[in-house]
């Protein structure tokens, strides 16, 4: 049963890279890309259910907090161009 | 002070909850570890009502179970829209006011706006917020200030 | 009792992935980037909190009950943030939230 819910994810996040592939503006490929991100959170933590191994829960709490900081420092290189390390 | 005890306590839990053993050695670096973040935030300035806002709790109790149940709502409502066969969008925005008094509240409306399936924070200025929404009635609902009135309430509450 | 836990559960966690789809199918669906905002915080909202409440079921009280409430917490924090971040990017970037009042016919061929 946790391989129905694994593919509908996997279905999800398929269906979003459409729109990381279409844009057509950068904001949506970002949206995109972050919504993906939530989904793989959750597909991480559901695959340690389906093979029975917990520990993936840890790789899914960190996975949300990198997918967090990414399309912040995505958004504001688009943005500037830089990080913020030029004057 | 009570905010630096209170940072430490939450800070101890999530260390315990990723580390997940009572080994005493992790626990005692466990225990230095949390020490030094608090020194080193409280030094930084950072623990104030804005950097560690636990003052908020209280409230934030009391309004979550109404936000989870506008979110409910509101995710059916989203849903019914993308999945119609024919897709009706009356999208739009608009200003709606923000009459919380601290920069904390105004986060947790703003916040509470973008959480909710079907309306969006785009900009936050300090005294209105400006919304995109996907249907009207969205709109006319924050408009009519019951969301406003209820994060004011957790501010009040101290 | 069990038994009900588990298709309790088991229902919580189907209609997750299905409104994961949705959003999914929202993203490729809807107008433009502010429509497709509304897309995304169905599965931020809606589909995280259905899956994990499924996952919380069909684990033993304990320390992982508290790992997927820790990664419920950290994801409701995070993104309206992002949301709010794409949305006023998008605003700076000279995009018109007004515009998106599109008929079917188009939405259907973008």
């Amino acid at each position: 049963m946790f391989m129905a819910v694994t593919a509908l994810l996997v279905l999800a996040m398929a269906t979003t890279l459409v729109r990381v592939v279409r844009g057509p503006t950068p904001y949506d490929r970002i949206l995109a890309v972050n919504v993906h991100g939530t989904m793989t959170v959750l597909l991480i933590a559901v695959t340690g259910y389906l093979t029975d191994r917990p520990d993936f829960l840890d790789l899914s709490i960190a996975y949300a907090l990198l997918n967090f900081v990414g399309t912040l420092a995505a958004l504001k290189y688009f943005r500037f161009g830089h990080l913020g390390d030029e004057p | 002070m009570g905010r630096m005890i209170s940072l430490a306590v939450v800070l101890l839990g999530v260390w315990f909850i990723l580390s997940g053993s009572t080994d005493p050695f992790l626990l005692a670096s466990g225990v230095v570890s949390v020490l030094l973040v608090v020194i080193i935030a409280h030094r930084m300035g950072m623990i104030d009502e804005e950097g560690f806002p636990i003052q908020l709790l209280g409230g934030l109790i009391l309004y979550l179970p109404w936000l989870v149940c506008q979110i409910a709502l509101a995710n059916l409502a989203v849903a019914r829209t993308i999945l119609a066969p024919v897709m009706k969008i009356d999208a739009g925005s608009a200003w709606v006011p923000a009459s919380q008094k601290t920069p904390v509240g105004l986060v947790v409306f703003a916040n509470s706006i973008t959480l909710t399936p079907g309306t969006v924070s785009l900009s936050v200025l300090e005294d209105r917020i400006q919304v995109h929404a996907l249907s009207r009635k969205g709109l006319e609902d924050l408009q009519r200030g019951e969301m406003d009135r209820r994060v004011c309430a957790v501010e009040g509450r101290r | 009792m069990s038994t009900l836990i588990d298709v309790v559960s088991w229902v919580a966690l189907v209609a997750g992935g299905l409104l994961m789809v949705t959003s999914a199918l929202g993203m490729v669906r809807l107008p433009d980037i502010f429509t497709r905002l509304h897309a995304g915080s169905l599965a931020d909202t809606g589909g995280v909190a259905l899956i994990l409440l499924g996952l919380v079921l069909q684990t033993e009280p304990g320390l992982n009950t508290l790992k997927l409430l820790l990664i419920g917490v950290v994801l409701f924090l995070t993104t309206p943030a992002v949301s709010h971040a794409v949305g006023h990017a998008a605003l700076l970037g000279g995009l018109s939230p007004d515009s998106s009042d599109i008929d079917d016919s188009q939405s259907a061929a973008s």
